[in-house]
């Protein structure tokens, strides 16, 4: 498979008066894993929701799998939402042959990991385990285009890797993988980057890229209280209240480039 | 004052929630407790509150009304508006008149909750209700305030305020011990304890945690051993507890993901004793 699988080219949507999105423009090639990040209301759902074709654009042209996002293209796509989108009355086993009956492909294999699990009701599980089962009915017809939300939200640090590494074996066979997150540890599994603000596209890249230049300044001090209360007005206060500190710049994280960038949109 | 739950061990039926768990939180300091799902992190902090008794060990905790706690669910009412919301908890406690306009009006504010004073809480974004549920929790300035996983779906604007309202508290004198799934957010904590299945897998300061970690982590395209090894972007990192990594390997400088990942596969690829 070559070329760009999901594409966006000048995409808006508006709803009434409120603009969601704001000429974005972006793409998905196979192979890779791209994050894509912003704070609430920054418009991913908005996006994402134009890209798989369940609501139209007002102006822009979307492309999946080479062309408009309908049924029979959709079919090659493989979603899961952050509530999963499983039966939690349905066993692990019935929630993946009703998945595969859907798609018209045969029942996943259950990994050793969940086959203890086959006749335990979705609800009953830990949520790595449902997580993993989810992954299962979404891979099980070796879905082109991957769209994750949050993926490893929530679940401990080894089911995280575990689950880090299907998302990857996925991309390693050729799909193309979307992660919609908020989260640093989810940014950081990503080959590149999306930043969204405000609707509009504001950044791209690998992490070092999208924090750009922005700095935060750490304070460094055994008396942390004080500084904090102190904070207020900065290095000058702080030495009139004799407190011992030191204050240099550091790079910022992506989440206070995301402060930096949510303050500029209300200020503007 | 330090208050404290000191070998604690809650069973639930045959399940074991806590087994022999020790975390102090001391005033004025903020101790993060960071585990995934089902590691202990919700019992840990019922049981500080009260609402969780322990089958061994001990808690030390303030009286009922000197403690604040945000429970991981909504923690406030939909039907009423968020001053509403502040002024039925607050009159619990007995706050009143100019005082409770006093310290509404403060709190509003800190929390960038102000313009939506008259929305119903139904209303408010999931970052706001956890804005909110946060004030409730404080709004008698309790020495002990526990958070449940209060930035969990919360997006990074609010995450960063809600942070800032938990510094602020531990700054005027309260322990603080909030629980969290994202290890980014626990390395800013003064303290931050490491739950896996219900048992301290480490704790200390970040700096304290790195400095007591044995072992070297290496990066590599193809994992000598796949059981101690796994994935971070396109490459993988591998553990080697004991004794140097082979030569042609690549050692990296662990971050807090890399220890709790290494430590909790010690733990499972231990040979039992």
């Amino acid at each position: 498979m070559t070329g760009v699988l999901l594409r966006a080219a000048h995409v808006t949507r508006r709803f009434g008066a409120f603009t969601a999105v704001d000429d974005v423009s972006m793409g998905v090639e196979p192979g890779e894993v791209v994050g894509l990040l912003g704070a609430n209301g920054a418009g991913k759902t908005t996006l994402i929701r134009m890209l798989l074709g369940l609501i139209a654009v007002t102006s822009g042209r979307v492309d999946l799998l080479g062309g408009p996002p309908d049924r029979q293209r959709r079919r090659r796509l493989g979603y899961v939402p952050q509530g999963l989108g499983l039966y939690g009355d349905l066993t692990v086993r019935e929630n993946l042959s009703f998945s595969a009956r859907a798609y018209g492909t045969a029942e996943p294999v259950l990994s050793p990991a969940l086959r203890g699990y086959a006749d335990v009701l979705v609800r009953e599980l830990p949520l790595g385990a449902q997580r993993q089962v989810a992954f299962l009915a979404a891979l099980a017809h070796a879905p082109d285009v991957l769209v994750l939300d949050e993926p490893t939200s929530g679940v401990d640090v080894l089911a995280r890797a575990a689950l880090w590494d299907t998302i990857r074996a996925q991309a390693e066979r050729g799909a193309g993988v979307l992660v919609t997150t908020h989260y640093m540890q989810e940014a950081q599994q990503c080959d590149r980057l999306l930043l969204m603000s405000d609707g509009r596209l504001v950044g791209e890249g690998s992490e070092a890229d999208i924090i750009g230049s922005t700095t935060a300044v750490a304070v460094r001090t055994g008396d942390w209280a004080r500084a904090f209360a102190a904070l207020a007005e900065l290095a000058e206060v702080l030495r009139a209240a004799g407190i011992e500190a030191s204050l240099q710049p550091v790079p910022a994280t992506i989440e206070e480039r995301m402060l930096v960038l949510s303050r500029q949109a209300k200020a503007s | 004052m330090t208050y404290s739950v000191r070998s604690a061990t809650v069973r639930f039926g045959p399940a074991v929630a806590l087994d022999d768990v020790t975390v102090e939180v001391p005033a004025g300091s903020v101790v993060a407790v960071v585990g995934g799902d089902g590691a202990g992190k919700s019992t840990l902090l019922r049981a500080l509150v009260g609402e969780v008794p322990l089958d061994a060990g001990l808690v030390e905790a303030p009286p009922r009304q000197r403690l604040g706690y945000l429970p991981a669910s909504a923690g406030s009412w939909a039907a009423l508006t968020v001053t509403q919301n502040i002024d039925f908890v607050a009159g619990i406690y007995g706050l009143a008149g100019d005082e409770l306009a006093a310290r509404r009006a403060e709190l509003l504010e800190r929390a960038s909750l102000t313009p939506a004073a008259g929305r119903l809480a139904a209303q408010l974004s999931g970052g706001m209700r956890r804005k909110l549920g946060f004030i409730m929790a404080i709004v008698h300035r309790p020495a002990l305030l526990i958070l449940d996983e209060p930035s969990t779906g919360v997006d990074p604007v609010s995450r960063i305020d809600l942070w800032r309202l938990a510094s602020e508290a531990a700054a005027s004198g309260a322990a603080v011990l909030m629980s969290t799934t994202y290890l980014d957010e626990a390395e800013r904590a003064a303290h931050l304890v490491v739950l896996d299945s219900g048992r301290v897998l480490v704790q200390g300061s970040y700096d304290q945690v790195r400095a007591g970690f044995a072992g070297v982590v290496t990066r590599a395209d193809q994992p000598v051993r796949a059981e101690w090894a796994w994935r971070r972007g396109r490459i993988l990192h591998e553990y080697w507890p004991v004794g140097d990594p082979p030569a042609g390997t690549t050692a990296v400088a662990p971050d807090l993901e890399d220890i709790v990942i290494a430590l909790s596969l010690a733990r499972r690829n231990a040979v039992p004793s």
